[in-house]
């Protein structure tokens, strides 16, 4: 996975440097945007439902006993922001999106498809790469966003309807108002963005490299899922050390 | 787009002591081919000879490990050649791009490189299509077309390009008889209209000797012989006359 780094950051560079001619790529830009709305949507609601919910359940007790309750939505509102809504909602989005670039450039590649685009003089980091690395670095950032409004909810409506916790729905928000600014959900964003990236960048070179038939695009598709969860769970341990600097 | 006298020229083609390798494995052993301009140039020999490796180098799809293919006179690894002059690819599978329809694939290549407003392109589209004996299938996808009609596709998308150069990797291979028949009668038309020089790889007798001006036989990564079908028919060497004579026959009961 590690000497794979190289290729990718300079699959990152001519990305980027591909950009400029990304505006005509629109409609594949808003048809990728469509797919990953589509394919995630539902999912990151449900997921980020529970999982505020269960953060909720899990720390509320035992505020309580401490008679700390009153901190409970200002914790919850916290590690949703900066730390569980971007790593869960990239785990989803590597698994629902990311397989399936990687699965579909991978079979580019096997058959020939992306040899016939070079052929034509087209350059396959530009039509295949820039408009589903754009469209994934805007999505995952709102999705991020999005799951983060949700999973405040579903703390809130645990804190409030659990009898153990019971801190009205008033209370838990007055404390994660207090607590949680504007720049600890930036601070979220920020990952969510270099998540993206990451997801992008790896599912699409893994597809690039993808040689031996169907059960190479199988083999393809597990690596990539394999590779950018490590490197998400990795860089989001730096990152956060990183982003903590600006937290003063 | 580019003036008239240059679409009406094929492009010379050098291959000087090409080697390559896969996996430790030498597929190509030093090859030499000079091809002319405008000529139908066709290379047969048996499976894993490295014919189809050949072509992808002669359109920079693989790197040489040794020795070079030169477009005429600029070598085709090098940046650019892809700019300077018009090369298509027919690839054995088609491969054309499943995501898209037949006639976004064949108008492919003008749209990406925004050579024409869409109306025109159309247009193109439908009349390349014509040409190959495709009418009315501009909407739909790969996977609902025989094995046939997707080879003629990909032709269509490739002569949309006005090739200088056109390489045909097996075109009749999974064909009928008769479609073989069409695509080999193609192959000639096009040299006739548009000058372009042409690389045919096949194991088709037939086409090969029906549109070859000059046909190589190529065994195990070196080229056997280069000559006029005449000149192949009447070569003594055995790899040679095996290839081209080589039929099937029930094997009569003896008395
Ligand atoms: N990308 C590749 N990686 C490894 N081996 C390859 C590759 N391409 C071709 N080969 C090998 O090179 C040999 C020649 O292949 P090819 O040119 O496709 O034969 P053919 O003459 O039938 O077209 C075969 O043994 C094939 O396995
Ligand atoms: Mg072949």
């Amino acid at each position: 996975m590690f000497q794979n780094i190289g290729e990718m950051m300079l699959l990152l560079w001519l990305t980027i440097k591909a950009i400029p001619s990304a505006w005509r790529q629109k409609r594949k830009i808003l048809e990728q945007l469509f797919e990953i709305g589509n394919a995630s949507l539902l999912m990151a609601c449900i997921l980020s439902l529970f999982i505020g919910g269960v953060i909720a359940l899990q720390s509320g007790p035992v505020l309580r006993t401490r008679g700390l309750v009153s901190a409970l939505g200002g914790l919850v509102g916290l590690s949703i922001c900066k730390e569980l809504a971007p790593v869960m909602m990239a785990i989803l989005i590597s698994g629902r999106i990311g397989s399936s670039m990687t699965a579909e450039i991978g079979s580019m590649a096997v058959y020939q498809e992306i040899d016939a685009l070079k052929t034509m003089n087209i350059n396959p980091v530009r039509y295949l790469v820039v408009p589903r690395m754009i469209a994934i670095c805007i999505s995952l950032p709102v999705l991020v966003m999005f799951s983060i409004l949700v999973a405040w909810l579903g703390g809130a409506l645990v804190a409030a309807f659990n009898r153990e916790i019971g801190v009205s729905m008033e209370s838990f928000f007055n404390n994660l108002r207090n607590v949680v600014e504007v720049r600890d959900v930036v601070n979220g964003l920020i990952k969510s963005f270099v998540f993206a990236v990451v997801i992008g960048i790896v599912a699409c070179h893994q597809g690039l490299q993808t040689i031996g038939g169907p059960r190479g695009i199988g083999r393809s598709v597990t690596k990539a899922v394999v590779n950018s969860l490590v490197l998400i769970l990795i860089l989001d341990y730096f990152l956060t050390r990183f982003l903590l600097y600006f937290d003063k | 787009m580019s003036t008239k006298e240059s679409t009406d020229r094929g492009v010379a083609v050098e291959v000087r002591g090409l080697r390559k390798s896969f996996n430790g494995q030498m597929v190509l052993k030093g090859i030499d081919l000079k091809i002319a301009a405008g000529e139908i140039f066709v290379i047969m020999g048996p499976s894993g000879a490295g014919k189809s490796v050949l072509l992808k180098h002669m359109i920079g799809l693989e790197t040489p490990d040794q020795g070079e293919v030169l477009i005429e006179g600029i070598p085709v690894q090098g940046a650019h050649v892809m700019d300077r002059f018009r090369l298509a690819m027919i690839f054995q599978s088609g491969a054309l791009l499943n995501s898209l329809t037949v006639g976004e694939n064949v108008g492919l290549y003008l749209r990406e490189h925004r050579s024409k407003p869409p109306r025109e392109i159309d247009l193109i589209v439908r009349e390349k299509l014509d040409l190959v004996g495709l009418k009315g299938v501009e909407d739909r996808y790969p996977n609902e077309l025989s094995g046939g009609m997707k080879k003629r596709v990909a032709i269509a998308r490739g002569l949309v390009i006005e090739p200088q150069l056109l390489l045909y990797d097996e075109p009749t291979s999974e064909l009928d008889p008769i479609s073989a028949v069409t695509i080999a009668e193609e192959i000639l038309n096009l040299n006739r209209r548009i000058h372009a020089t042409s690389v045919v790889v096949t194991h088709d007798r037939d086409l090969a000797f029906g549109v070859a001006d000059r046909i190589a036989i190529i065994d195990e990564g070196k080229i056997v012989l280069v000559g006029s079908p005449d000149e192949v028919k009447a070569n003594p060497n055995s790899v040679v006359q095996r290839f081209i004579t080589a039929d099937f026959r029930k094997e009569k009961p003896t008395l």
